[in-house]
This record gives structure tokens, C-alpha cells and sequence, in this order.
């Protein structure tokens, strides 16, 4: 029954006009800044060479190639995709509540449990979904437009480049934990959810709890760095970037195929993964007692 | 007496006319103009504070007498501005200068003779030179080289097989840096738990590439187009 | 075989300092149109959303078709219509996918004639591929019977099937109901606010008030009991209570208001009450048995 269930939420997903609206708004996005950087690439390098242009030569061209400009896109655009994520996933018991269906749903027989099983599956495939559509523009589309090359990402004290050859599984790793960190934010708005009766309320809520935690991790207070930032899941939710950091030899030579301080990013894959574990528990504990008045 | 031997001996050297100084420098001049033009593939490394890069192939062009160029030509790397000064042509080429020695020190295992040269032309970009030479085979093994426009560079050159021309097996160009330092809203940063960059921010502020020769076409004809 | 499909037992749920339902105990016997009454807030919704799980009961027991709801919840689910308060649907679908969907939770994989068969039956074949948007009321309500029908249950409830319909409408799905009684041997527990139309339909009925059960019955017998409920109109109310109290064939007796009162008595003694009445020169204003199921209604509810 779980199948059928996740079909009928798939099915219920995709028909959906709003759906749609988050694949276009990436595509659009995504071709914006292909179209920017393909015009302007050189300024936008600039901007973070610039202090170095009189010490080193700064080969523009081959460095605005399409693993960079990918790069660019994910690190614009990915800070926002929660909100597309949380338009799907917090309307997904509210909405049925507020058009009056989830009453029809839950007196068939499929258990609660189930139901929100399901539910959750089905926010986590339109995700990943997400994702890919991501990845054919911002990758494969920046790759056809600029051709592939060494990967050259600026940090705040440095800058990694990485072969060619050692660029695509960095992208693989990252839309994956991109998916595991989306993820965590379609659970949260699940659980709000399951809370409310009508979709906006999950939404902002959601939205906003993003939000917070984002600013509280950029505000740099020393209490909130030692207490909220390490658990908080917006920080791990960031990790992504660290498949782009390269470690390096003691000469300063990058090694290939490595990552600066993989247990972190080990940890913060087990943080998401435990925020998704405790808002599904809180989801499923929450619906299964409620009492279904909509 | 015997002191003032030791004296005169030890303050000989120095003494020794420029003439001398310049025949030398002469020389070493005319064993490394057998080179016209060279294309070569290398190794680079590099290893400055803020920059972890990969190890890169690269192609070096060289036409005398100052053309030279080094590029990634599949990737990407910084090369350093100041690697127009494995170019020997561009101290040993010059015109009006001043030169001493100044004593002699062991590069590589190698004695060599400290020649300092001074540019009298302020149109040169090179304000003054410290050339390490070894004697016997004519090569200049090490140099330290300020310029007007882009600080102090020093080169350490160790030579095998292509010494006859006057061509290095590696070189290391050591360079000064300067901060580098993003805005946090553009980089791409977040807090992965690594702070260890950050101790070695108190060390100096030098950069260094090393390049290894793997194969030198001498005096085949290099296009000036390369160089544009 | 089994002869009662519905057996509710000390039923009661609170919410907050609301007693939704208090104490209420009922039985459903197979084949019947079984009337569910009661004005706006009675309890019947509330009821009719614990026998389908929607709501945890506080207390009490329910068993469909013979078993435990709690322990066979998916069983019964699976033999089990209904449609609540209005049949609101996906808009976004076509009544086809509607239905589709709704035949797929119930655990039947109905082939696509099944489905367009149920969508004729209702009414609604040639709108099948409409979006459920674009439908007047009473097309959603006739395509929420069909999705509570289309896996053929032997139990169907309905609540407030009627609400928002027009005339035509009511009596199309009235007719409706009584069909799936009286040729489909179906189950029916309709609840409604509308005494009219449960006179038309039922068979039997539930009147609950403030959550607890007010009268049940068979219809008929509700209506024309050897019991009767009577209304006397009299210039002095409390007089002819006196009077009325001395008897031992009269009972249940309200004092409405000071010219009214309500009590039961054998319809047989009705003549009796009369002569008794005028023999203790009380004026008498009218005798009135209670015949319609309104006039029932509203003095059992004491509205």
C-alpha cells in the first residue's frame, strides 16, 4: 500500500500548476546567470582576483569555464531553494485539510503512519527531482555553454583549484548532500505541516525558521557559536561547499580526490540526517493523536 | 706582514677590476645565447599560503631576448608575474651596469661567485641583481632580482641535462604576496570546523612555484604570435 | 448472518469544556436507512467521524460489521463509504483521477470502464475529464457518492448529503439512498438536519441533542408509538400538572411554558384525558398528539 500511496502523492504533486513554478524559476535563474557570466565573467573574476591581478597572471578565460560557473550558480541560488521546497512539502497535510480532502483520506483504510510516510517520501523525490533539474542546467548546461576545466573556488582566506578530472564527483557529492540538506527542510515543513490547517502558516513558518537560524549563525555572538551554531541545521546545511575544499600537502600541493576535514562533513550529514529522524518522529507522533476536524 | 697578506687576500677579490666582473658575466652571457628560442613542457608547483592548487603541466616559451611565457595550456594556474625572470637574457642582457663581487657561496653544493649588479639606466625595470655564478660550468645557479614594479624575486636553478645550453632542469621562483582577503557574502565559505589556515596567516608573506623541466625543443623557431 | 452492522457503546468525546458527545450508544441493523438527527452542534458530525477514525473517542466501544474498530480499523475502512459534510475533492483533478485515486486508497485497482461506470451511474461520464473546479455543487456531491461507492462497501455513511444542494438535487440523492437500500442491500447511515427528507428515507432513527441521545427507534414507532407525546394547551399550566401527576398513566410531563405542557400517555386513554380534563373544569385550550417527525423532533429536543 505504501507504493500506491506514494504514487497517488507523486501523481497528486506533478499535477499541480504550482509545482512547476519551482523548475522554471531554477531554469530561468540558472540561464540568468549562465547569460551574465558568459557577458561578463571576466568582471565577475575580477571581483575576487582583483588583489592579486599585480602579482599573478590571471588566466580569466580558462578559469570562467562551466564547473565554475556551476559553482557561482549553487552557492547563488541554493540559499534559496528552501523556499521552493517548503511550497511543496508545507502544503502537503494542510493543503488537504484547508481543501477538505484529508478527512476522505485518512477514513480509508491506510494507516496514519503510512500516510505521512508516504507524504514525505514523495516531498523527498520531488527534491531530489529538483535537484537533477538543477544539475542538467547549472552543470551540464554551463558545461555545454563553457566547456569543462580546472575549478578554481574562492574561499574568504584562499583559494582551491582542483583538476579537471577531480571536479565531477565534487558536484555528484554535493547535489547529493544538497538533497539531504533539502530533505531536512521538506521534514521541518512537514511537521509544521501537520500542525496547521491551511498551507501559508507551514510555509512562513518554515521559511522563517530558516531564516533565523541563518542570521543567528552569521551574527558571530560567541554564545551562539558555541551553543546554537554547532547543532543548528542551517550551518550543516552548507556542507555541500565542503566537497569543494582540497586538502593539500605540506608544501601546498592539492591532493586529489580528497576533502579539507571530511569528519565534518560526515558529521553534518548525521545532524540532517538525525533533524530528519526527529521531525518525522514528531510528524507521525502528532498526526497519528490528532484528531482529523477539517 | 703576514697579516697584511691575508689582509690583501681576502680584500683581493673584491678588488678585481670590473673588467673582470664583466668578462664573466660575458661569458655566462654567451653560453646562454646559444639559445635563441625554446619550447618546453613542465611540472609546476605551486605553494603560497593562499592558494591550493594541483600540480599543472605547462608549456614555457622562451625567444630571445626577452620574450618569455609560461602557460596551463588545459587548467588553470596562477603563474607568478614575476617568472619573466627565469629569462637570464634579462640581467645578463643588460647595457649599463655596474658590477662587484661580493664574496662567494655554496648553492646546491656548488661554490659560486655573489656578483651584485647594478643598473645605471632608470629605464630599466630591474633596479639591482644578485647573481650566484658558478665559475667552472658558467651557469648561473641562483638570483635575487628587484624590480621597480614588482618587488624581489629570487631563482634557484639547478641544472643536468641541458647545462650545455645554459637551461635549467627545475627552477624555484620565490616571490612576495600579498593578502588575500574575500568579503564572507562572496565567497564561498561556511564553517567547516578547519581553522588551521589560520595559524599559518602569521607566517611570511612569500610565495614560491616550482617548475621541472621535462623536455626543452632548442632552437626549433617559436612564432611571436605565442606571445601576444 | 449478521444482522447488526453498527454497534456503538457509551460513546463519548470532550473538547476543551465542549462534551461533544456524551454517553451515546446505538445499533444499525443491516439493509436500513438509518437517520442520524440533530440541529448544528449536536454531535452527529463528530460521531460519525469516530466511527470512520477520524476522531479518538475519549470513551466508549465501536464495532462494524461485528468487529473492533480499534483492533480492525483497515477491514472495516475496507467495507466502509462515506462522504463528509461537503464532498470537497482534489479541484486541481478531473473527476476521473478523483476517482481513481479515491478507488486506489480504498485498496481496489478498479480498471478504467469500472471507473467511467460509477461516473455513468452518478451522471458524470461525459464531465469525466473535467477538473473538479469547474463543477456546480451538486456535480461534486454526486462524484463524492461515487468515490464513497466505487469500491462497492457494504456500509455507507453519509453526512449532511444533502447540504448545498437544490430541490432537484435533494430528491435525486434521495432517491438515490433508498435505491442503494432497497436494491443494493447497502447500509446507510445518514445524518441530516433536514426532518423532511429523513421522514422520506429512514427507516430508523437517532435523534441526538448536546451530544447525547434524545430518542431511537424505528421510524414508524418513533412517530406512532402506543406511547404518545401529547401537547396540552391550558389557562393554567400548573393545575392541570397537578392533576396529570395524580395519574398513573401519564408520565414524562414538561411544564413548556405556563399555558403549555408535554407528556406521554397511551394513545388509547387519549378520550380518558379528555373527560378528566373537563371534569376538573380546567379550561382547555387544545389536546394535540405529536404526529410529524418536525413536531417530534422538536419536543423531544425541547426547542
Amino acid at each position: 500500500m505504501f507504493i500506491t500511496l506514494l504514487r497517488i502523492e507523486l501523481f497528486k504533486i506533478f499535477k499541480r500548476p504550482r509545482t512547476y513554478i519551482a523548475f522554471g524559476a531554477i531554469a530561468m535563474i540558472v540561464l540568468l546567470v549562465q547569460l551574465a557570466l558568459k557577458v561578463n565573467g571576466k568582471d565577475f573574476i575580477q571581483l575576487y582576483t582583483d588583489s592579486q591581478s599585480d602579482t599573478f597572471e590571471i588566466p580569466y578565460e580558462s578559469m570562467n569555464n562551466g564547473y565554475f560557473v556551476c559553482v557561482a550558480v549553487l552557492h547563488m541560488i541554493l540559499i534559496h531553494v528552501p523556499l521552493l521546497v517548503a511550497l511543496i512539502a508545507g502544503d502537503m497535510i494542510s493543503g488537504e485539510a484547508g481543501l477538505g480532502t484529508l478527512r476522505l483520506v485518512v477514513g480509508k483504510p491506510i494507516g496514519r503512519t503510512e500516510l505521512i510516510l508516504s507524504k514525505f517520501m514523495a516531498s523527498t523525490i520531488y527534491v531530489v527531482m529538483l535537484l537533477v533539474w538543477m544539475a542538467i542546467f547549472a552543470l551540464f548546461g554551463s558545461i555545454l555553454l563553457f566547456g569543462s576545466g580546472d575549478l578554481v573556488v574562492f574561499r574568504e582566506e584562499n583559494m582551491h583549484l582542483m583538476n579537471q578530472q577531480d571536479v565531477l564527483w565534487r558536484f555528484f557529492a554535493a547535489f547529493v548532500f544538497a538533497a539531504l540538506a533539502l530533505t531536512t527542510i521538506a521534514a521541518m515543513a512537514l511537521m509544521f505541516s501537520a500542525f496547521s490547517e491551511n498551507s501559508l502558516g507551514p510555509i512562513v513558518a518554515t521559511v522563517c525558521v530558516v531564516i533565523v537560524f541563518t542570521i543567528v549563525q552569521q551574527l558571530k555572538v560567541p554564545l551562539f557559536e558555541q551553543t546554537i551554531n554547532p547543532w543548528s541545521f542551517t550551518t550543516h546545511m552548507l556542507g555541500w561547499k565542503g566537497f569543494f575544499y582540497v586538502e593539500k600537502t605540506a608544501e601546498g600541493v592539492t591532493i586529489d580526490g580528497s576533502v579539507e576535514n571530511p569528519a565534518s562533513l560526515v558529521k553534518s550529514a548525521g545532524v540532517l540526517l538525525g533533524y530528519i529522524l526527529l521531525f518525522l518522529t514528531v510528524t507521525v507522533q502528532y498526526f497519528k493523536r490528532k484528531d482529523i476536524l477539517s | 706582514m703576514r697579516k697584511l697578506l691575508v689582509f690583501a687576500a681576502i680584500l683581493l677579490p673584491a678588488l678585481l677590476p670590473a673588467q673582470d666582473v664583466k668578462e664573466l658575466l660575458q661569458k655566462v652571457k654567451d653560453k646562454y645565447d646559444q639559445v635563441k628560442d625554446y619550447t618546453a613542457e613542465g611540472k609546476l608547483k605551486t605553494n603560497v599560503l593562499f592558494i591550493k592548487a594541483p600540480v599543472a603541466t605547462v608549456k614555457i616559451w622562451y625567444k630571445k631576448p626577452d620574450k618569455i611565457k609560461i602557460k596551463n595550456e588545459k587548467g588553470v594556474s596562477f603563474i607568478p608575474k614575476g617568472s619573466v625572470n627565469i629569462n637570464m637574457n634579462n640581467v645578463l642582457g643588460l647595457s649599463n651596469y655596474e658590477a662587484i663581487v661580493s664574496g662567494t657561496e655554496k648553492v646546491g653544493g656548488t661554490d659560486c661567485k655573489v656578483i651584485k649588479i647594478f643598473p645605471l639606466s632608470d629605464e630599466d625595470n630591474i633596479s639591482r641583481a644578485t647573481l650566484y655564478v658558478d665559475e667552472q660550468q658558467l651557469l648561473v645557479k641562483r638570483s635575487v632580482i628587484s624590480t621597480r614594479e614588482n618587488g624581489t624575486y629570487e631563482l634557484v636553478m639547478q641544472y643536468k641535462q641541458y647545462a650545455a645550453y645554459g637551461l635549467p632542469d627545475k627552477v624555484e621562483l620565490t616571490f612576495n604576496t600579498r593578502d588575500y582577503k574575500l568579503p564572507k557574502g562572496i565567497s564561498i565559505d561556511y564553517d567547516n570546523g578547519a581553522d588551521k589556515d589560520k595559524k599559518e596567516r602569521t607566517a611570511p608573506k612569500k610565495g614560491k612555484v616550482e617548475i621541472v623541466y621535462t623536455k626543452y625543443t632548442i632552437n626549433k623557431g617559436v612564432p611571436d604570435s605565442v606571445f601576444n | 448472518m449478521m444482522n447488526t452492522i453498527i454497534r456503538v457503546k457509551n460513546l463519548s468525546k470532550r473538547f476543551g469544556d465542549l462534551q461533544a458527545v456524551d454517553q451515546l450508544s446505538f445499533s444499525v441493523s443491516a439493509g436500513e436507512v438509518y437517520g442520524f438527527l440533530g440541529q448544528n452542534g449536536a454531535g452527529k458530525s463528530t460521531t460519525i467521524r469516530m466511527l470512520l477514525t477520524l476522531i479518538e473517542p475519549d470513551e466508549g466501544e465501536i464495532e462494524i460489521f461485528g468487529l473492533n474498530l480499534r483492533q480492525h480499523r483497515k477491514e472495516i475502512l475496507k467495507r466502509t463509504g462515506a462522504v463528509i459534510e461537503r464532498p470537497d475533492l482534489y479541484k486541481y483533478l478531473s473527476a476521473f483521477d478523483n476517482l481513481r485515486i479515491f478507488a486506489r486508497l480504498s485498496g481496489m485497482k478498479a480498471s478504467r470502464k469500472q471507473l467511467m461506470d460509477q461516473l455513468e451511474m452518478v451522471g458524470l461520464a461525459e464531465r469525466a475529464n473535467s477538473r473538479v473546479k469547474t463543477y456546480s455543487q451538486g456535480m461534486k456531491q454526486r462524484l463524492g457518492l461515487a468515490c464513497a461507492l466505487v469500491h462497492d462497501p457494504g456500509l455507507i455513511i453519509l453526512d449532511e448529503p444533502t447540504n448545498g444542494l437544490d430541490p432537484q438535487g435533494i430528491a435525486e440523492m434521495r432517491e438515490m439512498i433508498i435505491r442503494l437500500s432497497r436494491d443494493g442491500g447497502k447500509t446507510l447511515l445518514v445524518s441530516s438536519h433536514l426532518l423532511s427528507e429523513m421522514e422520506m428515507m429512514a427507516s430508523s432513527l437517532l435523534i441526538i441533542d448536546n451530544g447525547r441521545k434524545v430518542a431511537e427507534g424505528k421510524l414508524d414507532e418513533l412517530l406512532n408509538p402506543k406511547t404518545a407525546l401529547v401537547e396540552l394547551a391550558v389557562t393554567d399550566a400548573r393545575a392541570a400538572r397537578q392533576l396529570l401527576g395524580q395519574t398513573d398513566w401519564i408520565h414524562n410531563i414538561h411544564e413548556k411554558t405556563n399555558q403549555l405542557l408535554r407528556f406521554e400517555m397511551e394513545k388509547s386513554r387519549i378520550p380518558e384525558l379528555t373527560r378528566l380534563l373537563v371534569s376538573s373544569g380546567l379550561d382547555i385550550q387544545s389536546i394535540r398528539p405529536v404526529h410529524s417527525l418536525e413536531e417530534y423532533f422538536l419536543a423531544q429536543t425541547g426547542k
